[in-house]
C-alpha cells in the first residue's frame, strides 16, 4: 500500500497550484517604483577590436537616462570564475578578465558593448541603435583544434594562447595506462563529438537592480539557482558591496538546467546601474538574447580508447578531449570537463587503468558551462558508445560485455579519485531487462521490416556523482567555494513551522518534497510545513541547487536542523510531563513517556516554547528555532541502466523512438511522482541532445541556430511513453536520508542508448561501415551515414 | 517593433487606396510579418490589414468547378473545407493551431517563403492568383525565393484552384521550424499530372517536369523510382545538404503518388 503522506508518498506538488494558474511571482513580475529599463547593445561580430563607441547621438534620444560603456567599469572587477584547474604540469589555468561591458575587444556575437538605461524598453532599444560603433573585425576562432595550433589568432591577447589548460588525470597513472594498452588483446577506438546545447529554460533571464540611498542597501532580483552564491560573487568580487549591504532575491524561477547557476554580467550591471542612476534598473532577456548570452552546454570533441584482455575484461581507458570554454570563463566552466567528467570515466566498470586528458580551449563563442548533467553526460556518452563498439568488434553481446565488467563490490575506489559508496548495477540491469522484453525484439524488428523500417535496440548504463559536494575535497580540486548546504527550521507557537533553506527550487518541487521529510520526522501534516527559499535576507547562507544536490545535501541539512528541534522539544515535553528526557518518544506528533499513558501534543510543546510560563528556563532558552549546515563526506552515486528501441526510415533517415525504458537506483525516494517527473524531463533533454538539439556556428562565429526556427527544441510528440522504474534502491551510506538525487540522471543516461539503437538498426540492415553517427542524429545525418 | 500607423479597411478598394503610399505594407494573418517586425528586421510606416474585408473571406465552388478561396481566408478554414481533400490536408498541417487560425492563403502566397506549403499546392494545381488588378497563372506567379509577380500594392483577393482527380501533399519537415524541408504536391488531372516541390530549391517552389511526364504515362510510385531530381539548385544548410534535399524530393514525390486520393 503506497503511503499517502510523508517520506515515500506521491504528494501532489503544492507549488503547481500557483504555477499552473498564473499566480507564480517571477522576476519579470517584479516592477519597482520609478523603474528604468536597460537595453544592451551587443556585438554582431564574433571577434574585433573596439575602436570607438560613440554614444553622443544616442544620449540625446528621447527617454535616455544614461548610457554606460566599458569605460564606466574600468575600476570595477570583472565577473569571476569560481573554479581553478591546475594543468598536468602543475600550472594554474589561464584565466582571462571578463569585464561587465566590453573593453578594447569584442569576443563573441552577443558580447555586451554598451548599455542604455531609459524610461521605457523601446526608448532604450531605439537609443542603442543610435550608438555608433567602430569595430575592426578580426578573424574568428571557432574550431577548437584550429584554435590551439601555433600562430592561431588569440581570443585574449594577454594570454599565451587559446589553451585554458591541458589537464591530465591522473597524470601519474599515464605510464601504467599506456602499458595496459601495450598489453591489450583488443583496443577499440572511437572519435566523437558531444554536441553543443542551448539550455532554453522556459523563463528567460531577468535582473532588477534596486538601490536605497537612505540606507546604502542594494538589492538584486534575479533568475538564479543560487542567490547566496550570486551575492558572494557579485558583492565580494565584482562590485565591492559587503554582504550585509546586499540582498539577492531569486523568487519563482522558471527552469534553469544549470544556466542560472552562473553569475552573469547583466546581474552586476543592473545592481551597479541602480546605484549610479539612483533608480531601479530592469533587464528582461529576449529569447533571441538568451541564445547568445545564456551559457551553452557540452561541446566536447573526444577520442576514446578502450583496452580489453583476451577474456574481454576492460583493462584500460584512455581519452583525449577538447572542451570548449567559449570566449570567457563562466562561473564553473573549468570544473565541468575536468572534475565532473574525468572522475566519472570509470563508469559502472572495474577498469584498473584510466587516463583522461582534457584541453580546454577559448573560442569566439558564447561561454560554455554546466548544463543538466554537466560533464557526466559527456563521460557516459563516450564510455557507453565505445563499449558498444567494442562489443560489435568482438562479436559479443553488448549487455553481457557490460555485465562481465560491472563493479560488484562496494565501497569501490575508482582509479579516477572517487569512491563509490554503494550500488547494484546488476540489479538495475536485471530490472531493465524485465521491462523491455528483449527476447521479443526479433519479432518487433521483423514487424518493422514489413513496414519498410529498420529497427534497432540500444542499451547503456550510467553512473553519476551527485550530492555535490564534500567541501574539503572540492577545495583540493580547485573549487573556490564550499559546497555544503544549510537549513533553518523555525517552529511557530502553534506548531506550524517554516524551513528556510539555502537550496533553491526552480521547478523541482522542493516545496512539496522537503515538507514531506520534515512533516514525517515530526509526525505532523505536510501542510503544517512551509518551505522558504530564494532570498538571502531570510535564508541561511547556502550554495543553491544544481548537481542533483538538493535532497542529498540540502535535505540532509534540513534533517539535521529538525533533529535539533526534536531534541529540544523533547526536553520541553519532559518538563511538561515531569519525566526524564531519555524516556520521551515522539510519534505522530505526540510526545509520550515510554511505558506510561502520559502524552503531550506537538502543539502544546511548541506553545510552551514561546509562552514559557511552565518551562525549564534555567536549562534551555525559550523559542524553537534551529539551524544546521551539512557538508557531505562523499558524493552520491546514482546509477542505472537504460534501453531504447528505434525505427529508422531508410528512405529519409528519420529516427522514431518506439520505446524507452529507464531503470534507476536513486537510493531512497522521498516522492516517487516527483522523481518520475524529474526522470521524464531528463530523458526528454537527453533524447533532445541525441536526436534534435544542436548549437551551430559558422566559420565566422555567427550563430546559425539563433532561434527556434533553427534550434530544434524537443516537443512532446518527439517522445515515446517512458517506462521508468526506481525500485532498485541501494540507499546512500553517508547521508541521513539515504538519498542520492535524481535531477540529472535522465539527461546523463539517455543519449548513448539512442545512438546505440540507431547504429544497431543500421548495422542490422547491412550498413556495417556505420560504427558511429555524431549527435544530433538528424534525418539528414542518418541518411548521409547510410549513403556510404 | 518600430511604431507604425494601422489601418483596417473593409473593402478591396479602400485597401488598394491605403496601400498606394510607398511606405504602406499589407498585413494578412501576420504570421511572418509580425515576428519579423518585432525583431526590427522589417519596418513600415503604415500597416494595412486585409482581414476586415468581407469580399476576401470564404470558400466556394465556382460554376467552372474550381475552388475559390478568398485571399484573407485562414488556413484553418481551408483545412475544414471538404471540396479539395489534398489542399485541405495541406492547410491542416501548416504550422500549429494558432498559425492556422491567423495565417491566410493570400499572405502565404504573397510572401512566397521558399519553405511554405501553399506555393506547392497552387503550382501543382495550376491555380489562378486573382488580384485587385488581374489574374495571374501560378506558372507565371512564382518568380523565386520571396519573389512573385505581384506589383507593389497589389492584393491577392482570391485564389482559384482547379480540383484534380486525385492529389496528395507530402511534407518532410525541417525539424526545428516544422516548415517543409521538402514538400511535394502531386495533382492528377484528366489531361495530365503536375508535381510541385517546395522547401528544396534556392529558386523557391518549382515543377518537376520529368516526374510529371513519367507520371502522366504511368501514375505509380515505380514511375518515379528511376528518376532523379538534379541537386544543382537545391538549398544546402544546417538541416540538410543539396543532395539530401534532391533525394527527399524524389522520395516525397513517390509517397505522394502512392497516397494520392
Amino acid at each position: 500500500m503506497p503511503k499517502d503522506h510523508g517520506i515515500g508518498a506521491s504528494s501532489k506538488r503544492r507549488e503547481d497550484v500557483r504555477f499552473l494558474t498564473g499566480q507564480g511571482r517571477y522576476t519579470d513580475d517584479i516592477n519597482l517604483q520609478g523603474q528604468a529599463y536597460v537595453h544592451f547593445l551587443r556585438s554582431d561580430v564574433a571577434h574585433g577590436v573596439l575602436r570607438s563607441v560613440d554614444t553622443s547621438a544616442a544620449a540625446e534620444m528621447p527617454g535616455v537616462v544614461r548610457i554606460f560603456t566599458g569605460t564606466d567599469f574600468e575600476g570595477v572587477g570583472g565577473v569571476p570564475c569560481g573554479w581553478q584547474v591546475t594543468d598536468r604540469h602543475g600550472e594554474p589555468m589561464q584565466e582571462p578578465a571578463h569585464p561587465i561591458l566590453a573593453q578594447g575587444k569584442v569576443r563573441y556575437v552577443g558580447d555586451a558593448i554598451a548599455a542604455v538605461v531609459a524610461e521605457t524598453k523601446e526608448q532604450a532599444r531605439n537609443a542603442a541603435e543610435a550608438i555608433e560603433l567602430d569595430i575592426e573585425e578580426l578573424p574568428a576562432v571557432v574550431d577548437m583544434k584550429t584554435a590551439v595550433q601555433e600562430g592561431a589568432t588569440k581570443v585574449h591577447d594577454d594570454l599565451t594562447s587559446n589553451l585554458c589548460y591541458d589537464w591530465g588525470f591522473v597524470e601519474e597513472n599515464k605510464p601504467a595506462v599506456d602499458a595496459a594498452f601495450e598489453a591489450a588483446a583488443h583496443v577499440t577506438t572511437l572519435e566523437l563529438v558531444n554536441n553543443r546545447l542551448s539550455p532554453n529554460p522556459m523563463e528567460p533571464r531577468v535582473a532588477v537592480g534596486d538601490y536605497n540611498p537612505g540606507t546604502d542597501d542594494s538589492t538584486l532580483y534575479t533568475t538564479s539557482q543560487n542567490p547566496h552564491v550570486i551575492r558572494l560573487l557579485m558583492g565580494a568580487f565584482v562590485l565591492g558591496i559587503p554582504e550585509h549591504k546586499l540582498r539577492v532575491v531569486a523568487p519563482d524561477v522558471g527552469g534553469g538546467f544549470g544556466s542560472k547557476i552562473f553569475h552573469y554580467v547583466e546581474e552586476a550591471f543592473c545592481t551597479f546601474a541602480a546605484k549610479a542612476c539612483r533608480r531601479p534598473v530592469k533587464w528582461t532577456s529576449s529569447r533571441s538574447e538568451a541564445f547568445i548570452t545564456d551559457a551553452h552546454g557540452r561541446d566536447h570533441v573526444t577520442k576514446i580508447e578502450l583496452a580489453l584482455d583476451a577474456d574481454n575484461n576492460f583493462t584500460g581507458i584512455r581519452t583525449d578531449t577538447y572542451a570548449n570554454m567559449g570566449a570567457y570563463l563562466s562561473t564553473f566552466a573549468p570544473s565541468v570537463p575536468t572534475w565532473l567528467h574525468g572522475t566519472l570515466m570509470a563508469g559502472n566498470y572495474k577498469t584498473p587503468n584510466i587516463y583522461v586528458n582534457v584541453k580546454a580551449v577559448f573560442t569566439n563563442t558564447v561561454p560554455v558551462d554546466a548544463y543538466r548533467g554537466a560533464g557526466r553526460p559527456e563521460a557516459t556518452f563516450q564510455l557507453e558508445r565505445v563499449i558498444d563498439k567494442a562489443a560489435r568488434e568482438l562479436g559479443v553481446d553488448p549487455i553481457e560485455l557490460r555485465r562481465q565488467n560491472f563493479i560488484t563490490e562496494f565501497p569501490y575506489a575508482t582509479p579516477v579519485a572517487v569512491e563509490y559508496d554503494t550500488g547494484d548495477y546488476e540489479g538495475t540491469m536485471t530490472k531493465l531487462l524485465e521491462m523491455i522484453d528483449r527476447d521479443g525484439f526479433e519479432g518487433r524488428r521483423a514487424e518493422s521490416e514489413k513496414n519498410g523500417k529498420l529497427r534497432g535496440i540500444g542499451v547503456n548504463c550510467y553512473i553519476e556523482a551527485c550530492g555535490i559536494a564534500p567541501s574539503a575535497l572540492v577545495g583540493q580540486l580547485g573549487a573556490r567555494a564550499g559546497l555544503y548546504e544549510s537549513a533553518t527550521v523555525r517552529v511557530n507557537a502553534t506548531g506550524g513551522l517554516v524551513v528556510m533553506t539555502g537550496s533553491h527550487s526552480h521547478g523541482q518541487g522542493h516545496e512539496t518534497s522537503f515538507a514531506q521529510v520534515v512533516a514525517d520526522m515530526i509526525g505532523i501534516a505536510e501542510d503544517q510545513v512551509e518551505i522558504v527559499h530564494g532570498d538571502t535576507a531570510n535564508t541561511p547562507m547556502g550554495m543553491g541547487t544544481y548537481g542533483s544536490r538538493s535532497i542529498a545535501v540540502g535535505g540532509s541539512a534540513m534533517v539535521r536542523a529538525t533533529e535539533k528541534i526534536i531534541a529540544k522539544a523533547k526536553k520541553i515535553a519532559a518538563h511538561l510531563m515531569e519525566a526524564s528526557e531519555g524516556d520521551i518518544e515522539l510519534k505522530d506528533g505526540q510526545f509520550s513517556v515510554a511505558g506510561t499513558d502520559k502524552s503531550v501534543a506537538w502543539g502544546d510543546v511548541t506553545l510552551a516554547a514561546y509562552v514559557p510560563h511552565n518551562y525549564p528556563l534555567e536549562e534551555i532558552e525559550p523559542g524553537l528555532e534551529e539551524t544546521a549546515f551539512y557538508d557531505p563526506n562523499n558524493f552520491t552515486y546514482p546509477a542505472g541502466a537504460y534501453a531504447c528501441e528505434v525505427e529508422v526510415d531508410p528512405d529519409t533517415g528519420k529516427v522514431e523512438i518506439m520505446s524507452f525504458a529507464a531503470a534507476d537506483d536513486f537510493g531512497n525516494v522521498i516522492n516517487p511522482m516527483i522523481v518520475e517527473g524529474q526522470v521524464h524531463g531528463g530523458l526528454a533533454q537527453g533524447i533532445g541532445q541525441a536526436l534534435l538539439e544542436n548549437v551551430s556556428y559558422d566559420e565566422n562565429g555567427q550563430l546559425l541556430s539563433a532561434s527556434y526556427m533553427d534550434y530544434t527544441m524537443p516537443r512532446a510528440g518527439d517522445m515515446p511513453m517512458f517506462q521508468v522504474d526506481h525500485s532498485s534502491q541501494t540507499p546512500c551510506t553517508h547521508n541521513p536520508l539515504g538519498v542520492k538525487g535524481c535531477g540529472e540522471a535522465g539527461a546523463i543516461g539517455s543519449p548513448p542508448s539512442v545512438v546505440n539503437a540507431v547504429v544497431d538498426a543500421l548495422q542490422r540492415a547491412g550498413h556495417t561501415n556505420v560504427t558511429h553517427i555524431d549527435m544530433p542524429l538528424t534525418p539528414a545525418r542518418v541518411w548521409a551515414a547510410m549513403q556510404g | 517593433m518600430y511604431n507604425f500607423e494601422f489601418s483596417k479597411p473593409s473593402t478591396i478598394a479602400d485597401a488598394v487606396a491605403a496601400l498606394s503610399s510607398d511606405e504602406a505594407q499589407a498585413l494578412g494573418g501576420g504570421q511572418t510579418l509580425l515576428p519579423t517586425m518585432k525583431q526590427r528586421l522589417a519596418q513600415t510606416d503604415m500597416l494595412v490589414s486585409l482581414t476586415g474585408i468581407g469580399e476576401m473571406q470564404g470558400i466556394c465552388v465556382g460554376d467552372d468547378g474550381e475552388l475559390c478561396i478568398g485571399g484573407a481566408t485562414t488556413h484553418a478554414a481551408v483545412a475544414a473545407d471538404g471540396n479539395y481533400p489534398g489542399l485541405a490536408s495541406l492547410a491542416g498541417r501548416i504550422g500549429d493551431p494558432a498559425v492556422r487560425n491567423r495565417g491566410t492563403i493570400g499572405g502565404s502566397l504573397a510572401n512566397n517563403d521558399p519553405s511554405a506549403c501553399y506555393p506547392a499546392a497552387a503550382l501543382a494545381s495550376g491555380a489562378t492568383i486573382k488580384t485587385n488588378a488581374r489574374d495571374i497563372a501560378a506558372d507565371d506567379y512564382f518568380q523565386g525565393m520571396f519573389d512573385t509577380a505581384l506589383e507593389d500594392g497589389e492584393i491577392i483577393t482570391e485564389v482559384r484552384f482547379p480540383i484534380p482527380e486525385v492529389s496528395n501533399y507530402q511534407k518532410f519537415v525541417q525539424p526545428a521550424s516544422r516548415f517543409a524541408l521538402v514538400g511535394v504536391f502531386v495533382a492528377k488531372f484528366a489531361d495530365g499530372v503536375r508535381v510541385a516541390v517546395t522547401g528544396a530549391s534556392s529558386d523557391g517552389v518549382f515543377r518537376w517536369a520529368e516526374a510529371e511526364a513519367a507520371l502522366a504515362a504511368d501514375f505509380s510510385k515505380a514511375a518515379v523510382d528511376a528518376l532523379a531530381v538534379p541537386s544543382g539548385d537545391m538549398i544546402s544548410d544546417l538541416h540538410g545538404t543539396a543532395d539530401y534535399r534532391a533525394h527527399l524530393a524524389k522520395v516525397m514525390t513517390g509517397r505522394a503518388v502512392a497516397a494520392a486520393s
